[in-house]
């Protein structure tokens, strides 16, 4: 599921090439998102991208199907109301670790609590790549970022455990070194009814890289090799470990019923 | 046909929205607008629309924005803490063009102020709450009929222009009782449509009233909605041209159509020597007392502005040039006044109330005494 041919459909070739820095790897992630709704075969007509203010936010620059993009940490909300006046579209929320974990917390968890039918995939550079490299919610403790250069204060947020005790449908979390489980979960998202979401890590060799002096994109990619580990493993290891690692896997798999088909019935009965 | 109802301001807001096609509304439980979102509750299920309770006023908005370019006509209704957090989204909505309608219920006071008592203090938030440049639509009921009135024309002039609409009612008449005369239909404005090819559809080309016809998403034509500043075809661009065009577009589609606007009414002899500018609850005792005053054979104007922004300068300038005094009667220190002296009526003075009592029809006929 490679090829290119297979995304063209869905991608505004006149305004490539895109403005991420070499070695992020955000193209990545909108590819395989594409590649998704390709796989699934959903027409561009009733697919809406629905993304954030940030580096990520930019992917909707390049897709020519119905693209929204609205104020920063909102994406969730304004979603929530696309998806309800016209809940036969795949509205796919693509929005950065601070996006969506910090100013857009809120919106996370209400939008799992309600397990609303949208497809949320978090790309998780860990920091502010946009504004300059400061650290975000989820940039791991001790960090160096532009407004953390003692290190960071205060522990990693998992986005994941959250989604998934406010009541996600399906929770999972890759990186983009694991290109092959990130596509599967890509497709199992789009293809789950609620609310589901994928956090994948991504490298900002620019900012996050050089600052913590882990090195070029290359350096970055293996850090996620080393570092994101099976989830079942992350589980069984003391803590003081988990902290200088990532889990990787499926977190939650439910078949719970969305918001809107919950609200239908409701007023059926009435 | 139309049927006559006992109603307070807040159910006529509802009801309003409603019968002009609201099938979507978003909010936040505020006092003094909690019936507006409760009936709402209640009735947009009947008409297979959705009421859906979000986790604070700017996710309402926001839910309110996306189910406007999702197709379906959508509200909300908050008061000041509310309102203050909507901004940012309300300025969203004016840059994307989306057509929403936010009732602000005002109430007393800056920040939690007094939650049940009214005010009329968000007058220049209306205008200018949101950052940078921009025109923006608010009316102003007086009445529980013009609740229901002012709310269908809200919703007109949100899809005629494709812009965010405010609608400024305040806690008194959210909650007074009136009978309201409610037609079995009224006159309904759609937003324009594309048409044609597919291919060459580009999401912000201006039509010639410089709005631009809207689909929705899920239709053919492809919906490109951003923030940032776009060109014609929907895609970000930083290019000085396209900002300056954009914003001047922006600011003119509505400023330059004015005419299409609720004007105000002018209720007094043709050449009053006092004018009394007045808007919303205060405007009701503003015209009670240029009753009494005409009884005792005083010559009093009263201008009862409808259309607060884009402010109704002409209208009132022409009605202000003969007289030898004008009074701005409102419940805040003086937001209106300052508009009325930048049109060139420096001698406007006030008549204003800040805690929490309406203004009563024996203090405008005792400011104009004042003034002679």
């Amino acid at each position: 599921m490679n090829n290119l041919k297979e995304i063209d459909q869905y991608l505004a070739h006149k305004k490539l090439p895109h403005m991420w820095c070499p070695g992020c790897g955000n193209g990545v992630i909108l590819k395989h998102l594409l590649l998704g709704l390709a796989v699934l075969g959903i027409p561009r007509e009733k697919a809406v991208l629905a993304s954030g203010i940030g580096c990520s936010g930019r992917a909707g620059d390049y897709v020519n199907f119905h693209r929204f993009q609205g104020t920063h940490g909102r994406t969730l909300a304004f979603a929530t109301g696309i998806h309800l006046s016209n809940p036969e579209l795949t509205v796919v929320c693509l929005m950065g670790d601070g996006d969506c974990g910090a100013i857009g917390l809120n919106h996370l968890l209400h939008a799992a609590r309600r397990n609303i039918n949208i497809t949320a995939i978090v790309a998780n550079n860990l920091n502010y790549g946009m504004t300059g490299g400061q650290y975000s919610p989820s940039t791991p403790e001790d960090s160096l970022t532009s407004t953390s250069r003692q290190g960071k204060t205060g522990a990693a947020l998992d986005l994941c455990r959250l989604a998934a005790e406010a009541g996600a449908n399906y929770v999972a979390r890759s990186t983009v070194y694991h290109v092959r489980e990130m596509h599967k979960y890509i497709l199992e998202a789009l293809n789950t009814r609620g609310f589901s979401m994928v956090e994948l890590l991504t490298p900002c060799p620019t900012y996050y890289g050089r600052y913590n002096k882990i090195g070029d994109a290359v350096q970055m990619l293996e850090m996620f090799k080393e570092k994101a580990i099976p989830l079942n493993k992350f589980q069984n290891m003391e803590e003081s470990e988990q902290q200088n690692h990532f889990w990787r896997g499926v977190l939650v798999r439910k078949n719970n019923p969305d918001f809107y088909t919950r609200y239908r019935q409701k007023e059926a009965v009435q | 046909m139309t049927n006559m109802q006992f109603l307070q301001g807040n159910e006529a807001c509802t009801l309003a929205g409603i019968a002009a096609g609201a099938r979507f509304f978003a909010g936040y439980p505020i006092s003094p607008a909690t019936e507006i979102a409760e009936l709402s509750a209640k009735l947009l299920p009947r008409h297979d629309g959705i009421y859906i309770q979000m986790e604070d006023e700017i996710a309402s908005i926001a839910a309110v924005i996306g189910a406007s370019l999702g197709g379906m006509k959508a509200f909300t209704a908050t008061s000041g803490p509310g309102f203050s957090l909507m901004q940012e989204n309300i300025g969203f909505a004016v840059m994307a063009e989306v057509p929403c309608v936010i009732i602000n219920v005002q109430r007393f006071g800056p920040s939690t102020g007094i939650a049940t008592q009214p005010g009329q203090g968000d007058i220049m938030t209306a205008r200018w709450g949101t950052h940078s440049d921009h025109s923006i639509v608010a009316l102003a009921p007086a009445s529980v009929q013009e609740c229901f009135d002012l709310t269908v024309e809200a919703f007109n002039l949100a899809e005629r222009f494709r812009t965010p609409v405010i609608v400024l009612t305040d806690a008194t008449i959210a909650h007074l009782r009136e009978t309201v005369s409610i037609p079995d239909t009224v006159k309904t404005v759609q937003r324009a449509r594309p048409s044609g090819p597919v291919e060459n559809y580009r999401p912000y080309a201006p039509a010639a009233n410089q709005v631009p016809v809207m689909p929705n998403y899920g239709d053919d034509y492809i919906l490109r909605v951003t923030g940032l500043v776009h060109d014609e075809a929907g895609y970000s661009s930083a290019d000085p041209e396209v900002a300056g065009t954009l914003v001047n577009r922006l600011i003119n589609k509505i400023e330059k159509y004015t005419d299409e606007l609720p004007e105000p009414e002018y209720a007094g002899p043709d050449r009053p020597e006092t004018v009394i500018i007045s808007y919303g609850i205060s405007a009701r005792a503003a015209l009670s007392a240029a009753r009494r005053a005409k009884q005792q054979g005083r010559s009093m104007g009263v201008i009862r502005l409808r259309t607060i922004w884009p402010f109704p300068e002409k209208f009132i300038t022409d009605i202000c040039r003969s007289a030898a005094r004008v009074l701005v009667v409102e419940m805040n220190k003086g937001q209106l006044l300052r508009e009325v002296r930048a049109a060139g009526i420096t001698e406007a003075y006030g008549l204003n109330r800040t805690d929490t009592r309406v203004i009563m029809p024996e203090e405008i006929l005792e400011g104009g005494v004042l003034l002679e």
